[in-house]
């Protein structure tokens, strides 16, 4: 059992928000999927290696050298609020620090 | 026009005779998308100076040895196209106008095809059934009130009903693979790292991969000659010298296919099963052997397969933050607003679902239950792969435990809609190239897709037996009745 | 109550490098706000990470400088957080395989010398820059987002705010011969937090400890962590307690300041980074950068004063940057006094430097001409006083100082057949200073030396002139 509590830690790190009436509608979704994800645990994992990635690939590298940047204007087509060449949001606090 | 009866190969031979341009093949097919995308719903944009651009080509001319020159594709909306708004079928992306091409759009377009326009997904390719878009509802090709399958359920539809004979889909749990065996045409993952991710909308970084929806497994490999090969810009791929089309002879005499049990088990249609039985005796008259083998851990692939993506995409869609680029709510007045509104608003259910799971499984406490655990027991199915193949040359298997489901019937049971993927995760969990092609239809009339999975970067094998069956056989030259032309 | 102090210090230093860290736009300072970024450091849909090996090479050097033990494996990883010079939401860094650990750096403080202990170094991409307006907004500028940055981090054998100081500064002194780094505090290419706890001397475990940010220089990290021991220390002997902040000091009042009070822990959902295959490194690839890797300046005091008998100051002085280090040795190579050369670089040089806030290889000095000069000093070409002469031509043009004195005129008269005559006429003309010698009059003879200078407009070498004075002066 995943409590609501959790299910709002975790929106609180994936900054995501929800109503009452979705959290509680989410809560047990989510609960279904974890029982499912659940199955897991009868899985013996003894000493096997942790896959992350499925190339053999090792020391895939650039050399240092530089390439031309992206046209600032190119760049700050997309942007939602822009103020002489700087990308604009609302105040940043203290605590968010 | 439609392409029911085409092939790259005619077009290319009608284009390079001047039986007609490029820009009257484009002209016809925008036309016919016009008239049959009321129903099909498969595109979400057209490119709108593909006619220019094919006129443009018309103007070089089309020499010989120019195959793909001048024909049409169509491109999944998570794949960049630059100046052409890409969404990902989010309204987090609602306005994004990408301004740069993602690598395998340069490959084609230096091959002299024309982007004809972008492909209806489920949001962020997060979905079984192109429902989760939030833009609009896709139709199957073959019955407008089934689901044409997803995520990459525009592409699919889009061949399947004629508009275009090729189109570029993204595979990260099936979304290739499992619309083109509902919409009953021949959608091909390679392995990963043939191609470059390089522009396409990230997903889940070590499972997406893009790949090919066509008509006929010629096509699919000639397309996928243009596509495959190293890019410094994605450090996961490799170079690539291989001809795809090499080995399309109709010879799979000798070939070892394994049909492992666990795909033919619990919870598949026993239609899905007769038609994956009679392909097992096609492949026996062509002179192959099929034997059953065992995968027990992919019974494990859902849940792993699920852990793993959410917890990658969690990470990966963070950058979907309202700051530099796409949706940012309009009435945010603080930065933690810009961050909350912005992405509750802009994101869809299923991927507020996935991004919650994954951060959730990453998070201080639970990692190494959930992500650490999903990631070694994808190091037991990636094994009983790599076991299997040890003695075969290719894996066979339905494609879905069922045809093409009703719109509505699963959108909003998360873990039944999930199962449907049971059958085509493990090859992206262990990274290898896998393809559905047609291979009958239920008594309802829908097409029914049989997969087949090659070794890592062994996607000739997967081609030369898909093509064998497919000259043994009728399914691809069926088509839907819909859309206006049969 | 007596306490004892342990603090640990993490480090970020900036490398030095002409393209990102995971992606090929240019590394560079001072440009105009998003213009020297892609579409990679904005994090961009659709993008992806490559690694930069002139980066990772440079991270190896500095482990290998700070006496640390290479990762033979590693990958990187992903830290989590949103901010908004934080374009990816994430930042690629080193968590499980950190570049090096288990290194060292040997500080010596009131004649005692310790080895305080590099628990790790890892390689990571640097963030871009927020500025606050006045305006309820804030900026962001992504040029520096992606630059490579090496964290090296201390373990908890620092004693006291003297021994902070004098392990950074070792620090910045061992990375700028790596040639690594810029190592400038001020600029922010090395970059101070520190973490300081107190515990009454015999307690086991180690007290709570805060942590000060952003200390740009050398001192206000001494300063500040010296006001927050007593700040720790009042609070203890008052009877309260110290809480886990994250604090701030104000150079003006000399205290420290309370920015936050920590809650809880981060959760920065670490997991490998799946965009970037792992790095195996090969003793053979280690033993090839160790190999680049310059004499420390440790090592160089030690010869300098060994072999060549310089005093300790000077060897240290000199070895203060490997700029300077290496231009002494080429000007004792190109074949000058080693403790002439000292004095030039210690006195007239670093004066010159200091006075137009320039560096060696910003001006016209070669190693080759100050060692021109030193010996045409020693054989007696030109004077010290006409050497300063030189000196400023040298150091602003790239002149050589023989071809420049003689065209000049500047070379000494030495000559007895040329300066007897002048010393005849000034003698004859001043009988007075002659009978004043005589009786014992000593000035009398700076007098006569002066005169003949004037005579000579300076050119005269003094040596020659004393010699040849006091020789006429016998015979009168």
């Amino acid at each position: 059992m995943v409590s609501k509590a959790q299910i709002k830690h975790v929106a609180e790190l994936a900054r995501l928000s929800f109503s009452d009436e979705e959290l509680d509608h989410f809560t047990e979704q989510f609960d279904n999927i974890i029982d499912m994800v659940e199955q897991l645990n009868s899985v013996d994992t003894t000493d096997v290696p942790v896959m992350t990635q499925v190339t053999d690939l090792v020391n895939v590298l650039r050399d240092d050298v530089a390439q031309k940047p992206t046209p600032r204007a190119e760049l700050m087509e997309n942007v939602p609020e822009s103020a002489d060449g700087l990308i604009k949001v609302p105040a940043i606090m203290e605590k968010e620090d | 026009m439609n392409y029911f009866n085409q092939s790259l190969a005619s077009l290319h031979e009608a284009l390079a005779t001047g039986a007609f341009t490029s820009e009257q093949l484009m002209q016809q097919s925008l036309d016919n998308i016009e008239a049959t995308d009321k129903d099909i719903k498969a595109f979400l944009r057209m490119n709108e100076h593909a006619l220019e651009q094919a006129r443009a080509i018309d103007a070089k001319g089309i020499s010989d040895d120019q195959v793909l020159a001048g024909i049409p594709i169509a491109i999944k909306d998570n794949i960049l196209t630059k100046g052409l708004r890409t969404t990902a079928a989010s309204k987090i992306l609602d306005n994004f106008v990408p301004i740069f091409d993602a690598t395998v759009i340069e490959k084609l377009q230096q091959a002299g095809m024309i982007v004809i326009g972008k492909t209806n997904l489920d949001e962020f390719a997060m979905g079984s059934s192109t429902e989760t878009s939030a833009y609009q509802m896709t139709h199957n090709a073959w019955n407008h009130d089934k689901v044409p399958g997803g995520s990459s359920g525009g592409s699919a539809a889009a061949v399947a009903s004629g508009q275009v004979i090729a189109a570029l889909g993204s595979d990260t749990g099936g979304s290739i693979r499992q619309p083109s065996a509902f919409n009953g045409v021949v959608g091909f993952k390679p392995t990963y790292g043939r191609v470059s991710r390089w522009g396409l909308i990230t997903f889940s970084s070590s499972l997406d991969e893009i790949g090919i929806i066509t008509r006929n497994v010629t096509d699919n490999a000639k397309l996928l000659n243009v596509l495959a090969g190293l890019d410094e810009k994605d450090p996961t791929t490799v170079a690539n010298e291989t001809d795809f089309t090499q080995n399309l002879n109709g010879d799979v005499r000798g070939m070892k296919i394994a049909l492992p049990r666990e795909f033919m088990g619990e919870g598949v249609d026993p239609q899905v099963r007769d038609a994956i039985i009679a392909a097992a005796d096609t492949f026996r008259e062509l002179g192959a052997t099929v034997e059953e083998v065992g995968l027990p851990y992919s019974k494990y692939a859902v849940p792993t397969y699920y852990i793993v993506a959410s917890s990658e995409a969690s990470s990966n869609l963070q950058r979907y933050d309202g700051i530099r680029y796409g949706f940012r709510a309009p009435d945010a007045k603080t930065l933690e607003d810009v961050y909350v509104k912005s992405r509750s608003e802009g994101f869809g259910a299923e991927v507020k679902r996935r991004v919650m799971l994954g951060t959730f499984a990453l998070s201080a406490g639970y990692y190494d239950a959930y992500f650490k655990k999903a990631a070694q027991v994808r190091a037991l199915i990636t094994k009983d792969f790599m076991d299997v193949f040890k003695d075969y040359d290719l894996i066979m298997a339905p494609t879905t435990p069922t045809p093409a489901f009703n719109i509505g019937e699963k959108i909003d049971d998360p873990v039944t809609m999930y199962m449907n993927d049971m059958l085509t995760i493990s090859a992206n969990l262990a990274g290898v190239p896998a393809a559905s092609i047609p291979a009958g239809f239920n008594d309802e009339g829908l097409p029914i897709g049989m997969q087949l999975i090659g070794k890592h970067f062994d996607e000739n094998t997967v081609y030369r037996a898909g093509y064998a069956f497919e000259q043994a056989t009728d399914f691809h030259n069926q088509v839907p009745t819909v859309g206006g032309e049969a | 109550m007596n306490f004892e102090t342990t603090i640990g210090l993490e480090v970020h230093i900036e490398l030095k490098t002409k393209s990102k860290m995971f992606s090929p736009s240019p590394v560079t300072y001072g440009a105009e706000p998003n213009t020297e970024t892609n579409v990679i450091d904005w994090g961009y849909p659709g993008t992806l990470p490559t690694i930069n090996k002139g980066a990772y090479e440079l991270g190896m050097k500095v482990a290998l400088a700070l006496h640390a033990d290479i990762a033979h494996y590693t990958h990187f990883d992903r830290k989590n957080y949103f901010y908004p010079d934080n374009p990816k939401a994430y930042q690629i860094t080193q968590s499980e395989f950190p570049l090096g650990s288990n290194g060292y750096v040997e500080i010596e403080v009131d004649g005692h010398t310790k080895k305080i202990g590099i628990k790790e170094l890892h390689i990571e991409e640097d963030a871009g820059k927020n500025t606050h307006g006045n305006d309820g907004y804030s900026y962001v500028d992504l040029n520096r987002q992606g630059t490579p940055l090496v964290e090296i981090v201390s373990e908890p054998d620092i004693a006291s705010p003297e021994e902070a100081y004098a392990y950074l500064d070792k620090l910045r002194q061992m990375v700028q011969f790596t040639g690594a780094s810029d190592v400038k505090m001020e600029e922010g290419s090395m970059r101070v937090d520190s973490n300081l706890s107190i515990r009454p001397i015999g307690q086991k475990e180690y007290g709570v400890k805060t942590e000060l940010k952003n200390l740009n220089s050398l001192v206000k990290v001494r300063d500040g962590l010296t006001a927050e021991r007593k700040r720790q220390e009042e609070v203890l002997m008052a009877g309260g307690e110290v809480r886990p902040e994250t604090r701030r000091f104000n150079i003006d009042t000399g205290k420290t300041e309370l920015l936050r009070v920590k809650e809880g822990a981060d959760d920065y959902r670490y997991f490998p980074e799946p965009d970037l295959p792992p790095m195996r490194i090969s003793d053979d690839w280690i033993k090839a950068v160790a190999d680049h890797l310059p004499e420390m300046p440790d090592k160089r005091r030690k010869r300098y004063v060994e072999e060549m008998g310089l005093p300790a100051y000077d060897a240290g002085v000199l070895t203060d940057t490997k700029e300077m280090s290496d231009f002494f040795e080429a000007t004792v190579a190109d074949g000058a006094d080693p403790k002439q050369a000292s004095n030039w670089l210690m006195g007239e040089v670093n004066a010159y430097l200091n006075a137009n806030k320039l560096e060696l290889p910003d001006t016209k000095l070669t190693p080759a001409h100050l060692a021109g000069m030193i010996k045409l000093i020693s054989d007696g070409t030109i004077s010290s006083k006409i050497a300063k002469k030189v000196f400023q031509e040298i150091i602003k043009n790239d002149t050589d100082p023989k071809q420049w004195v003689e065209a000049k005129g500047l070379v000494q008269l030495s000559d007895p057949a040329k300066l007897t005559p002048i010393i005849t006429e000034v003698l004859d003309n001043n009988p007075d200073s002659i009978t004043s010698f005589k009786n014992g009059k000593d000035h009398a003879l700076g007098f006569l030396v002066g005169q003949i200078m004037k005579q000579t407009h300076g050119k005269a070498n003094p040596k020659v002139v004393n010699k040849l004075l006091l020789a006429e002066l016998d015979k009168r």
